[in-house]
């Protein structure tokens, strides 16, 4: 088990690379309105910043930013923004996921505030999408095990 | 055996090229996956969503019950990796 | 030109066709079971590059977002197959990612990923 290889130039390119991917993911994220982008793309860009910190590191390091523990509950939460706004519409008065209602807790009128609700469901999106797409790879990469450099 | 599935392999490709003679012409733009729904989308998405995008729009809003189904599946899919390779120490 | 219009007009179908079948011999020939998920693989992209191509439209139509002043259908290319195939492309990383992970139990089990020799095993374990 090779625990890493310690590579000057592609740990200091990846530590300067990582930031700013993190940060276009973001902002797809949160362009996704007016430009290409949204939850699903900007959620794989920010899992393809984790999962090259993984490869130019090792998962100890890697996991040492980021828990099993968060990273589970990350995908969870996503799943329940995503669902709790949806509910939030039928508590609302409205039907599920009909987000013109929340026009009523948002002060905006009712069309902005289906502008709104679909920013909120991308965000879910988002952060289940980077949860999952790091958890698939840490456990198929590693085979379960969790510990090494890849290979 | 490879025989067989090379034979067959030809069939279905014979098959479905003889049926794209039906299809519509590639960037037609009276098809008709361009000319049933879409339209009312591109007209409507402003005054109803205010949001450019329209992918994003029909994704998350005319669609987001669908797109709810397809985020409860990447989580199913994902625990399913959890549950089947994150064991113990003892296998 | 009639020939010629024909051929332009579905050429793209044909393509994919090509690929479809590429990954439709892969998963029905090869004996890797490995092989045989890239095959579905190469299958799925094939149809997505068929929803993709449905959604083209001649005569000056540009990307799905909204521009001051266009607000016509025909000026826009038709959101709904990049929507549906948004999300089929998730829907195949997923199932590659369960299907890699039952790979993976598999060849802990049986020490191989050869279709046969997993059945020789099976035939001989039913056997004892």
């Amino acid at each position: 088990m090779v625990s890493r290889y310690e590579n000057v130039i592609i740990e200091t390119v990846s530590r300067l690379l990582i930031p700013a991917m993190q940060l276009f993911g973001l902002y797809v994220i949160a362009h996704g309105h007016g430009s290409p982008g949204g939850g699903f793309q900007g959620g794989c860009i920010l899992a393809a910043s984790f999962i090259l910190m993984v490869i130019a590191y090792d998962i100890k390091e890697a996991k040492s930013r980021m828990s099993e523990n968060l990273n589970t509950i990350l995908c969870c939460a996503g799943v329940f923004i995503y669902g709790g706004i949806g509910l939030l519409c039928v508590i609302l008065g409205g039907n599920f996921l009909d987000y013109s209602v929340l026009h009523k807790v948002l002060p905006v009128d009712p069309v902005k505030a289906r502008y709104m609700g679909i920013f909120g469901v991308e965000i879910g999106v988002g952060i289940a999408v980077m949860a999952v797409m790091v958890s698939i790879f840490l456990n198929i990469a590693s085979g379960g095990e969790h510990e090494g450099a890849m290979k | 055996m490879k025989f067989i599935a090379f034979f067959a392999i030809l069939i279905t490709g014979f098959l479905l090229i003889y049926a794209t003679v039906d299809m519509p012409d590639w960037g037609d733009p009276n098809s008709p996956p361009n000319s049933h729904v879409s339209p009312r989308f591109i007209e409507k998405v402003i005054q109803e969503t205010a949001t450019p995008n329209m992918v994003t729009a029909v994704l998350a809003d005319y669609r987001g019950y669908d797109t709810f189904g397809e985020t409860v599946v990447i989580f199913t899919a994902g625990i399913i990796c959890l549950m089947l390779l994150r064991r113990g120490s003892d296998g | 030109m009639d020939t010629m219009d024909f051929i332009i007009g579905k050429y793209n179908y044909w393509v994919y066709i090509v690929l479809m079948m590429i990954g439709f011999y892969a998963m029905i020939a090869k004996n890797n079971f490995a092989k045989k998920l890239v095959g579905m693989n190469i299958f799925q992209t094939a149809i997505i590059l068929f929803f993709i191509s449905t959604s083209s439209k001649t005569g000056g139509a540009t990307i799905p977002i909204i521009q001051a002043g266009m607000d016509k259908a025909h000026q826009y290319i038709n959101p709904l197959p990049h929507v549906l195939m948004l999300t089929a492309i998730v829907v195949m990383v997923s199932t590659f990612g369960v299907a890699l992970a039952v790979l993976i139990m598999i060849y802990r089990r049986y020490k191989t990923l050869e279709e046969d020799e997993i059945m020789a095993i099976l035939k001989m374990e039913k056997q004892i």
